[in-house]
């Protein structure tokens, strides 16, 4: 071969073996990445047609209303437990640290951590919208039709993450 | 009736911009002169009107007129003068309006600067530009109106600005991004009419450059921006949070940053052409797609906009159509651009290829990452988040070849290099950076294998072989002293902005490993010790600001019994949204940040902090700015103003 097209064949190697390493990497990175979204039932019946369950240990999303009253506080330290709710089962959330500024009774969150049981999780984060109103678009998905779906948010699913400027809290 | 005669200035806008995307264009095929000469003051009469619109949405935001809902969703007669102004473009509709006048401030400029460029081609510029503010100018006026009224129903008091959005930093971010996004349409613009005269060399390369920089420049310092106010307004003492809309601004600086290093190849080599004229194109794309996500509110993020599924499809169809079109033309035009340059293996243009490759590939992981979870629904395989890790991961196999390989860049000649001259210098480079990284861990008395001494070695080594190969350059015109004005701006700009990287990845690695962050619960006079500090919480009282209340705590912090500083803590309540804000106090100095947040009142009079002490922070904006400074630096060199009398003879 020429010089000149040797070169632009190792060029075109490098190329490929580049592409394919950081391909492969990537996938690989997001396979252990990927937190699949649950609401408290799903996570208590199983998820899609499949009713596939979380295994314990896995490290997932959960969204829901959290369960008047049912804010739990340590008087020592800052850890806290509550429960959500969608439209049945109640999950149990734990979390040790600072709640966002609009975490209250009665408003959507969403918690991000790992199953300790089936119907408990450890969470790492916790995060509420800056919304009177706001439900996770998930939960509100959920429920729709169903109970507490509030007015404004009635009828159209693409407004219900919406207000101005909406915006989420991450603390 | 300003609001009207703002609304009637961005319709005389959009018919401006109508001709502008219509005449030129034709008369550059049909060759004649006069259309093309009325590009310049079309140009600049548009961009008159979208300022006029912009001032009167600025005077109905400054005199409480509610009858607009824009105002009366984003203001309040009680907010300070200074943000009802930033106000007006922080909603989606005045956002838009500000786009708007970004682009036609761009064009403007483009017009007023373009005099050495061949009419043809100015001509051609122009118009690209013009047909890109119809379809922003037809958005904000049939799309999302800023000028939109309520009457005869309107309300007394508006809504407020979200507290959120009530920050310095906020007054200068959306400007200064929005400058980079639409910055990239000129280089768009450029790339397009050059595929249409079919001509691409060196002379078209340092046209381009200059708009390339100064866009890339102001996209730097915006997205810097973006991050310090998060730091600062989010009360949570992260920078980055690979949020989608973040990620949204970080695409188009990858794509950016890759296309002014290829343009420089075009410039200097007359090589690489195809594909400087591909991230041109892509550099522009990629901030359509950036709009595209964070206003058509298919991700839910932190600064999404209020959802709209029409504005979603306006601009999903918008950006098909300049995608489409632009490769269109790429595809039938590139076939017969051929680069003549030779280079070996081992060359700048090499290295400089291996930087665009990796550049791309990094804007290839935020692009999936960003939008996976979104395909991922949309596939019916239910909701997931792609988490943090991902990217940091990813980016921390990226960085090492990339720094490694922009420390050896400078160094290695165009076309050919030759291995052994390089060994030596190299190994002395080598050698002070091992110093400098183990130097530093030792003084911290914390010498491990861990991610800072790789991010201080990487940093040491590109910062270190970028001043040196500059002093090597100044030698080389007998002294020093002497090189100092004779060597290039722009060659001083690359250094820097090479410094600026060293910084930032410094930072970045100093930062993620020596944090230290704890909540605590803390009553009055209790004392919290992280990492050597001790901050002792003094009293916490009630707050009552302008248009909000709240808490505030006051904290001493001392050293090894030593006072260090005071730090004052707000959590504020808006009372207009109802909403609460953490305003945290920051202590910062370049070696560390002292970091604390007010949280939640606990029982038995007791209050949840959040304290931090996050060593090399500043370094991280400190590197940003030397980047755009270096950009800035580059800007300046005076082979862009030099009238390029050569060329337009050959072509008159």
């Amino acid at each position: 071969m020429q010089p000149r097209r040797q070169k632009r064949l190792v060029a075109v190697l490098l190329v490929i073996g580049l592409l394919t390493a950081a391909v492969g990497s990537m996938l690989y990175a997001l396979q252990q990445n990927i937190d699949l979204f649950y609401t408290p039932s799903q996570l208590v019946e199983g998820l899609g047609k499949d009713k596939i369950k979380p295994v314990v240990g896995q490290r997932l999303r959960i969204g829901g209303m959290v369960v008047e009253g049912s804010v739990k506080r340590d008087p020592d330290s800052l850890k806290v437990s509550f429960d959500l709710v969608d439209t049945g089962p109640l999950v149990t959330v734990t979390y040790e640290g600072i709640l966002p500024d609009l975490f209250r009774e009665g408003q959507g969150i969403v918690a991000q951590g790992t199953l300790i049981d089936a119907t408990t999780i450890a969470a790492t984060e916790v995060l509420a919208k800056h919304d009177e109103e706001y439900m996770p678009p998930e939960v509100a998905e959920a429920l729709k039709g169903i109970r507490h779906v509030p007015p404004s948010q009635q009828g159209d699913v693409s407004r219900q993450n919406s207000s101005d400027n909406s915006t989420e809290g991450r603390y | 009736m300003i609001a009207e005669a703002g609304q009637l200035a961005l319709t005389f806008a959009f018919a401006l911009a109508l001709l502008l995307a219509l005449v030129p264009l034709y008369g550059s095929f049909v060759a004649n002169q006069r259309m093309l000469l009325l590009a310049k003051p079309l140009a600049l009469g548009q961009f008159i009107f979208c300022l006029l619109a912009m001032l009167a949405l600025i005077y109905a935001f400054r005199t409480n007129d509610f009858t607009v809902i824009n105002v009366a969703q984003n203001s309040s007669s009680s907010l300070p003068w200074y943000y009802q102004i930033t106000a007006s473009f922080g909603s989606h509709e005045g956002s838009m309006l500000l786009w708007v006048l970004m682009l036609a401030g761009w064009t403007a400029l483009v017009a007023q600067y373009s005099k050495a460029l061949p009419l043809l081609l100015q001509g051609r510029i122009l118009g690209i530009l013009g047909l890109i503010c119809v379809g922003f100018i037809a958005f904000s006026l049939f799309m999302s109106n800023p000028f939109a009224r309520s009457l005869p129903f309107f309300p007394v008091e508006g809504r407020d600005l979200n507290p959120l959005l009530q920050d310095f930093g906020m007054i200068l971010h959306p400007p200064l991004l929005y400058m980079g996004y639409v910055g990239f349409a000129v280089a768009f613009a450029f790339a397009l009419a050059a595929l249409m005269g079919g001509r691409f060399d060196s002379v078209w390369a340092r046209w381009v450059r200059p708009w390339a920089l100064a866009a890339w420049l102001f996209l730097t310092l915006g997205i810097m921006l973006g991050s310090w106010w998060a730091y600062n307004e989010l009360g949570w003492g992260g920078w980055w949070f690979w949020d989608p809309v973040e990620n949204a601004s970080f695409m188009p600086w990858l794509a950016g940053t890759a296309l002014i290093h290829s343009l420089a190849v075009t410039e200097k080599r007359g090589t690489f052409k195809s594909w400087t004229v591909l991230l041109a194109l892509a550099a522009f794309a990629l901030s359509l797609v950036g709009a595209f996500l964070v206003r058509s509110g298919v991700l839910v993020s932190v600064h999404s906009f209020a959802t709209d599924p029409g504005r979603g499809m306006y601009l999903l169809v918008f950006l098909l159509l300049v995608v489409g079109g632009s490769l269109l033309l790429y595809g039938s035009r590139m076939n017969s651009v051929r680069s003549q340059a030779r280079y070996q293996l081992f060359s700048r243009e090499m290295l400089l290829w291996g930087n665009n490759i990796f550049l791309l590939t990094a804007c290839l992981i935020v692009f999936l990452g960003t939008l996976f979870p979104l395909f991922h629904k949309e596939l019916g395989l239910g909701s997931i988040s792609i988490g943090e890790p991902f990217f940091n991961q990813m980016f921390y196999y990226l960085t090492i070849p990339f720094a490694l390989m922009l420390g050896l860049g400078p160094w290695v000649r165009w076309k050919q290099q030759q291995l052994m001259p390089l060994i030596k210098p190299m190994a002395m480079v080598l050698i002070a950076a091992l110093m400098l990284a183990l130097g530093t861990l030792a003084l911290m008395q914390s010498v491990q294998a861990n991610l800072a001494l790789l991010g201080l070695l990487l940093g040491a080594w590109v910062g270190v072989s970028a001043l040196a190969e500059v002093m090597l350059r100044l030698k080389q015109f007998g002294s020093v002293t002497n090189g100092i004005s004779k060597l290039n701006a722009s060659h001083y700009g690359m250094t820097l902005a090479h410094i600026g990287f060293a910084v930032l990845v410094i930072g970045v690695a100093m930062t993620k490993t020596y944090t230290v962050e704890r909540d605590v619960r803390m009553q009055e006079g209790d004392t919290a010790v992280v990492a050597g500090y001790e901050f002792t919480l003094q009293d916490v009282y009630e707050l009552n600001g302008p248009n909000y209340g709240g808490q505030a705590a006051e904290l001493d912090v001392s050293k090894a019994g030593n006072y260090v500083t005071h730090l004052h803590a707000e959590k504020r309540f808006y009372r207009i949204q109802k909403t609460i804000m953490t305003e945290s106090a920051v202590h910062a100095r370049l070696s560390r940040d002292l970091y604390v947040s007010l949280g939640e009142e606990l029982p038995g009079n007791a209050w949840a902090m959040r304290i931090q002490v996050k060593p090399f922070v500043r370094w991280i904006w400190l590197g940003g700015l030397l980047m755009a400074l270096g950009a800035l630096l580059a800007l300046c060199d005076k082979r862009y103003r030099r009238k390029l009398t050569g060329y337009n003879q050959a072509n008159a």
